[in-house]
């Protein structure tokens, strides 16, 4: 994985010395980690296809303001002007989203997923479907790596997340929780 | 024409739908997890009964603290609550082109320019001696500095690497500095904008709640400092160290809590001629569309409760904390700022430029309403005071913020210049506005 990021932040730094460049040229070295095809095929990365654009606006300029910790992306969008970061997201919302495992889920921990999901109130910023909107993420068939990872930064507040509200919803459930949430979460049909 | 009685005229309705409220109030409450219990930042003191439990009469210290997240108690399987939840801000500040200047509206013979932009989430105001403007931020790490020399106005970044610096107050040629859970201190900070110090902390012993964790600060006529510490929650028991204004030392010493009950407040001042401080609250989410309006309080006395979350408005008792309770008990508000309008900075006008109607009135911040499906809010509202010091008025004085039940940018604080105008701060937009009286004039010659 880390050989992939050298790669990518080389590719980065040639990319942005040319902006005249198109998109689906400049976008390239994100997606050779983020997946071509709005799916990640990389461990604890993201897929980003149709992901909410406001959203990845307010991600990218927490990463090149270095609001939100992570080094290779703190170092792939440091040198992005405002103009860039939209560019990039509204890219990426035209992408298509990533899809559900081909393999049902467990039914037990599927039923514990949504039931956490209801109690939770994931859907009343998510959106019933779990697809997002505006400001707050699409989650669902994100990587079940990825959402576990991100729920339990929530939970300790090492990701503090734009305003917040995720460590408040956080505060109650258990790492067992999370485990089951993120299961569903991933599988989500 | 907008105009609110300081009573509410529906209290007998107000009964009826409580105790249909209270219904799915009770089942919702049974539906939470006792987790709470294991919250990190609950002190050992306050890990007592269940969450569920009717506090004991008069001892609010004791009780867990549920979590705190917006949402709870919202409503379940209600398609119109759904839709609600809080509203972030662009990151990225508009370019000064793109600000909503032109849509904005001000009273007959007023005017309105940009007075600074490219300020990310501007939030908190406060004025220096020099002429410097100072400006918190709550969802960045920034203090930024509006310098104005000779005419020109530059924005200077003061601080970074600060976690919510909401609250910022000057005093002899001190900035101090509120972030989410320390307050800290710029000495001489004028004299070393381009090279300012690291803030020095002055007071630490503060809550880690994000939840309405950050803060105002400012400066009374008794030279102290004042800071808040807001409810950890939208309806939730406070212990000894929430829900609060406390008062300090310029350096922290004799910390003392003033009133409570209080569950957050994001501005406040004090009257010119009485000296009393007035503040805006905020009240709870979830209850309905109407009830409860946000608050315009009085301290007339330390130790005051003002009702949070027992009493709501002054005059309904809390579905669900209300119970063996009396509005009675606690210090009722001297106005209503309207439901969910998020009433946040407020100062009292002392200037020679408006006219003459302005002396001594509210003038307030109303950032606008999330909770509510209708929007309320995104506005700044002057609040007349009657002779006895209750508001006996409020009527528009900055619109145009609201458009098509969207904002196009929200007012957070207002500041009055040594020359009588005003800055309003926009944290959805990252820009101060500026408002004066008469004849447009060059903001430069102020």
């Amino acid at each position: 994985m880390r050989y992939t990021f050298v790669a990518a932040l080389a590719f980065a730094s040639i990319s942005f010395s040319a902006n005249a460049e198109p998109i689906e040229q400049r976008i390239a070295p994100c997606l050779a980690c983020h997946g071509e095809k709005g799916q990640s095929e990389t461990e604890n990365t993201p897929s980003l296809g149709g992901q909410q654009a406001p959203y990845t606006l307010i991600q990218l300029f927490m990463f090149r303001e270095k609001l939100r910790v992570f080094e290779p992306m703190n170092e792939m969008t440091k040198a992005l002007t405002d103009d860039d970061l939209r560019l990039f997201s509204d890219f990426i919302a035209k992408m298509p989203k990533p899809e559900p495992p081909g393999e049902n889920g467990d039914p037990a921990r599927m039923q514990r997923g949504q039931a956490l999901v209801r109690q939770h109130r994931c859907d009343s910023c998510h959106n019933g479907d779990l697809s997002g909107k505006e400001n707050v993420p699409r989650i669902a068939n994100q990587r079940e790596d990825y959402l576990a990872k991100t729920l339990g930064e929530y939970k300790d507040n090492s990701r503090h997340g734009y305003d917040a509200s995720m460590a408040d919803v956080m505060a109650p459930i258990s790492p067992e929780q999370i485990a089951d949430l993120a299961y569903y979460i991933a599988r989500l049909r | 024409m907008m105009s609110y009685l300081s009573v509410p005229r529906s209290v007998l309705l107000s009964g009826a739908f409580l105790s249909a409220f209270v219904l799915s109030a009770a089942a919702q409450q049974s539906a939470e997890p006792p987790a709470a219990a294991q919250q990190s930042t609950t002190p050992p003191a306050a890990q007592a009964p269940a969450a569920g439990a009717p506090p004991p009469a008069g001892t609010a210290a004791s009780p867990t603290l549920p979590p705190g997240s917006p949402l709870i108690g919202r409503p379940a399987g209600n398609d119109a609550a759904a839709k609600l939840a809080p509203i972030a801000p662009p990151p990225i500040p508009a370019a000064p082109d793109k600000l909503p200047t032109a849509k904005l509206k001000v009273p007959a013979g007023f005017n309105i320019e940009v007075y600074a932009a490219g300020m990310a989430n501007a939030r908190s105001l406060a004025l220096g001696d020099k002429g410097t403007v100072f400006v918190g931020s709550r969802l960045v790490d920034k203090v930024y500095a509006i310098v104005n020399k000779d005419g020109k106005r530059e924005v200077k970044v003061l601080a970074s690497g600060l976690y919510r610096p909401n609250g910022v107050a000057f005093k002899d040629g001190t900035l101090y500095i509120a972030e989410l859970s320390k307050i800290s201190k710029i000495e001489k900070v004028e004299d070393n904008l381009d090279n300012p110090p690291k803030p020095t902390v002055i007071f630490d012993k503060l809550p880690k709640d994000e939840a309405h964790g950050w803060k105002f600060i400012a400066i009374g006529p008794d030279n102290k400092l004042y800071a808040p510490v807001g409810q950890p929650g939208n309806n939730v028991l406070n212990d000894d160290e929430h829900g609060l204004i406390r008062r300090m030392n310029f350096d922290g010493s004799d910390a003392e809590v003033i009133v409570r009950g209080v569950r957050h407040t994001v501005g406040f001042d004090w009257h010119p001629e009485t000296k009393q401080l007035y503040f805006t609250d905020n009240g709870r989410d979830w209850m309905s569309e109407d009830v409860p309006e946000d608050e315009l309080n009085r301290i007339t006395k330390v130790g005051e409760h003002f009702g949070a979350p027992f009493c709501l408005q002054g005059n309904i008792v809390d579905p669900e904390f209300g119970w063996g309770k009396s509005c009675s008990e606690y210090t009722a508000p001297v106005g209503l700022l309207g439901p969910h309008s998020a009433a946040l900075g407020m100062r009292f006008y002392t200037g020679n430029m408006f006219p003459k109607a302005y002396k001594n009135a509210a003038i307030i911040a109303r950032h606008g309403s999330w909770n509510r499906s209708r929007k309320v809010g995104g506005d700044v509202v002057v609040a007349k005071l009657n002779k006895d010091g209750t508001m006996k008025s409020m009527e528009p004085f900055l619109t145009g913020f609201l458009e098509d039940n969207k904002y196009i940018g929200r007012p957070v604080d207002v500041l009055q210049m040594k020359d009588g105008s005003l800055l309003v701060s926009d944290d959805y937009n990252g820009a101060v506005y500026r408002i004066t009286y008469g004849k447009p004039k060059t903001a430069g010659k102020s």
